[in-house]
């Protein structure tokens, strides 16, 4: 009786050691010193329309990625942080990732504030970091730890003067927003214009919030020898230029910017956007994609797991988050190292990645890769998107 | 003799100079003084309102907007006009000063609600000039600020910064403890109390409302020029309408009226989102959850409840 109780015992504790055992070496290998992905976006706040797909889109991929068991045998850890959109918490967050979570790469800044704050704190700790934002300065003059996804302003706006250069079009007229945007893209717009040969004859602006443009557009009108109009301009602006430009009955090609590419500007501009032209990534168009284009299938993967995932329909901010992560991805998996030195190294060296927001061919020069291929140029027909060309 | 502690202005100094030296020693990393680093800043800016809303009792729902004066002075002074950063937060001290002189004597002829919609409107406009003048202030981006270098001494890292802001801090206290204990803090002191009576026994109190908000004015800008410089970077978010109230949160939750309150008040609204970011989701819910429940339970403000529970003990 009494060695059956003992033995009893000893078989709980064999058990229970066992257990123990089993249960702390699973965790010991989940622990196998985890690839550190750090991140900060602004999930909420004023740039949470950016910031929150790109959260998501970083989540569900890590997840993927893990799935898949990982990166160089090792699990991927997200670090992510929220700084709400104010570059102070930024920079805050930023330090504790170099400082406290120790990550070995960062894939975030949603806005052009944000990331600018944030730079410092990684060019010092010498940790490769991609951004998510979109204006020029980050990447010029070229930082050596810091590189970007999304295409910038001066892509947008040589996409825009190829099509007119091709239609043969040399004298415009241009009406912007005096937003971020806007004065951002006219900047960037006229620094390229001169490569194009084409003049700008009249220079109109509006206010972000203004809600009627005609006298602008009536200047426009009246200028002899304008053979198309461009609207460098982001949110509702744009859409009340479209309407008052058919209620002025202008019949010039009217472009619209990349910052419009969106259902909500058709949908806002209404009839009026019919003939309009515009420069839109891919991800806009993914299933009018010609079979044979090579950003269609990454595209149409990505859209179709995201849009599962989340429930809602896929943004072009989510596609900077995934380029960003699987840039990021590809490079610590080339330089089979998680050694940021390395890592920065093999990311320099991307050719040829096809991505969501085009196909990136980075440089010692050139921390984007982009070119104006990354851009469909797309007619609005009916309400709806025609790609035009190449 | 330990009430005579717990209310000496000495000890109150002496206090914050010792936090100010431990933590160091207590950090595990330099993101722990980075974070105490823009404590110190945001108390210097909370420390203002103290003067302000504290002593005199006028609310002010713009004060970030002074605080982007200091950081636009850091940044623009240096890349325009090739000044040297320290000049330049002092130049952003004096248009601050200047700017609450000129603004204030008319605002501050209201009262209550009204000098609080007017205080806010003034925060309104200077964070639209910061957004919309952009060849000066780089629009809603923000401007970079040169690092700045004292005496051949290349300012930069979160150490070098903690005590550079915990110095400003620890002067900036001294100031506020005295100005608290001077003829004119007394006369604010007692216009909070009644306007009526203190002017019935003989204080000029709109001068007097004025000084305390030019001080205020000072405060803040010194405090947004250090940020701008710490950061590197100042974006028109830094003179929001939300940092406003967030300074003004900062006070009321440490203490209303107690220097050692503005600093607890801004060490919670800075440190509690860094602990909170386990909560993911959540975070945002939980801070305002907080903040409800410590105006609660503690009305007074933190540090005045747990004085007043000292004194009770102690006695």
């Amino acid at each position: 009786m009494r060695t059956s109780v003992t033995g009893r015992w000893a078989l709980r504790a064999v058990a229970l050691a066992a257990a123990i055992s089993t249960s702390l070496g699973s965790s010991f290998a989940l622990a196998a010193d985890p690839v550190k992905i750090g991140s900060v976006v602004s999930a909420t706040g004023p740039a949470a329309f950016l910031g929150d797909p790109e959260a998501k889109t970083l989540k569900l991929y890590v997840e993927e990625l893990n799935k898949k068991g990982g990166l160089l045998g090792r699990p991927v850890e997200l670090v992510l942080y929220d700084d709400g959109g104010d570059a102070n918490k930024a920079k805050t967050f930023a330090t504790r990732l170099v400082e406290d979570d120790k990550v070995v790469a960062m894939v975030g800044g949603t806005t052009t504030g944000t990331t600018m704050a944030m730079i410092p704190v990684f060019e010092d700790a010498k940790v490769p970091f991609i951004s998510l934002a979109g204006a020029i300065e980050i990447i010029e003059p070229v930082r050596e730890f810091v590189f970007k996804t999304p295409h910038t302003d001066k892509t947008a706006c040589q996409k825009i003067f190829e099509d007119m250069k091709a239609k043969g079009f040399t004298k415009i007229g241009m009406i912007s927003g005096t937003d971020g945007f806007g004065k951002s893209m006219r900047a960037q717009c006229l620094k390229v214009i001169g490569d194009y040969g084409i003049t700008v004859l009249v220079d109109e602006n509006y206010g972000a919030s203004d809600s009627d443009m005609t006298p602008q557009l009536n200047k426009i009108k009246n200028t002899a020898g304008i053979q198309a109009v461009l609207n460098p301009g982001f949110g509702q602006g744009p859409a009340i230029v479209t309407r008052n430009y058919a209620q002025l009955g202008i019949t010039l090609p009217l472009y619209e910017s990349h910052g419009v590419a969106s259902k909500s500007y058709v949908d806002l501009a209404g009839p009026a956007a019919d003939g309009v032209r515009l420069p839109a990534p891919a991800l806009l168009v993914a299933d009018k994609l010609a079979a044979d284009d090579r950003q269609k299938a990454v595209v149409m993967e990505y859209k179709t797991i995201y849009e599962k995932a989340t429930g809602q329909p896929v943004s072009t901010f989510g596609g900077y988050a995934f380029d960003g992560m699987q840039l990021m991805v590809k490079a610590i998996e080339t330089a089979k190292s998680t050694d940021p030195q390395k890592i920065r190294d093999a990311l320099e060296n991307t050719k040829d990645y096809v991505g969501v927001t085009g196909i990136y061919t980075m440089s010692a020069k050139d921390h984007l890769g982009l070119g104006t291929d990354s851009f469909r140029l797309l007619l609005i027909k009916g309400g709806d998107w025609v790609i035009e060309g190449k | 003799m330990a009430a005579k502690l717990l209310n000496s202005r000495l000890a109150t100094l002496v206090f914050l100079a010792i936090i100010i030296g431990v933590i160091p020693y207590l950090a595990p990393s330099a993101f722990y003084l980075r974070v105490a680093a823009v404590v110190w800043v945001f108390a210097l800016a909370a420390l203002g309102l103290t003067v302000l809303m504290g002593y005199a009792g006028q609310v002010s729902l713009g004060h970030a907007g002074f605080l982007g004066i200091g950081g636009y002075a850091v940044a623009i002074g240096p890349a325009q006009f090739g000044l040297h950063p320290a000049l330049c937060l002092l130049i952003g001290a004096v248009i601050a000063g200047v700017l609450a002189f000129l603004v204030g004597r008319p605002i501050l002829k209201l009262k209550g609600y009204y000098l609080a919609i007017a205080t806010l409107g003034f925060g309104v406009i200077l964070s639209l000039v910061f957004h919309s003048e952009s060849q000066w202030t780089g629009g809603p981006d923000g401007m970079q600020v040169a690092r700045v270098t004292l005496f051949g001494w290349r300012l930069s890292g979160s150490a070098n910064w903690y005590w550079v802001t915990g110095g400003a801090l620890l002067i900036g206290a001294w100031l506020a403890l005295n100005i608290g204990a001077s003829p004119t803090g007394r006369a604010l002191k007692a216009l909070h109390d009644s306007e009526v009576a203190a002017a019935g026994s003989g204080i000029d109190v709109s001068a007097k409302k004025l000084a305390a908000f030019v001080i205020g004015a000072v405060y803040a800008a010194v405090a947004g020029g250090l940020l701008a410089a710490m950061n590197g970077l100042i974006t028109p978010d830094a003179a929001g309408f939300m940092h406003s109230i967030e300074l003004v949160a900062m006070v009321i939750i440490g203490g209303l009226g107690s220097v050692l309150g503005a600093v607890v008040g801004a060490a919670f609204l800075v440190v509690l989102p860094q602990a909170l970011t386990f909560m993911h989701d959540y975070e945002q819910a939980v801070l305002g959850f907080l903040i409800m429940a410590f105006m609660i339970f503690l009305p007074a403000g933190i540090v005045p409840t747990v004085r007043k529970w000292l004194l009770e003990r102690l006695s």
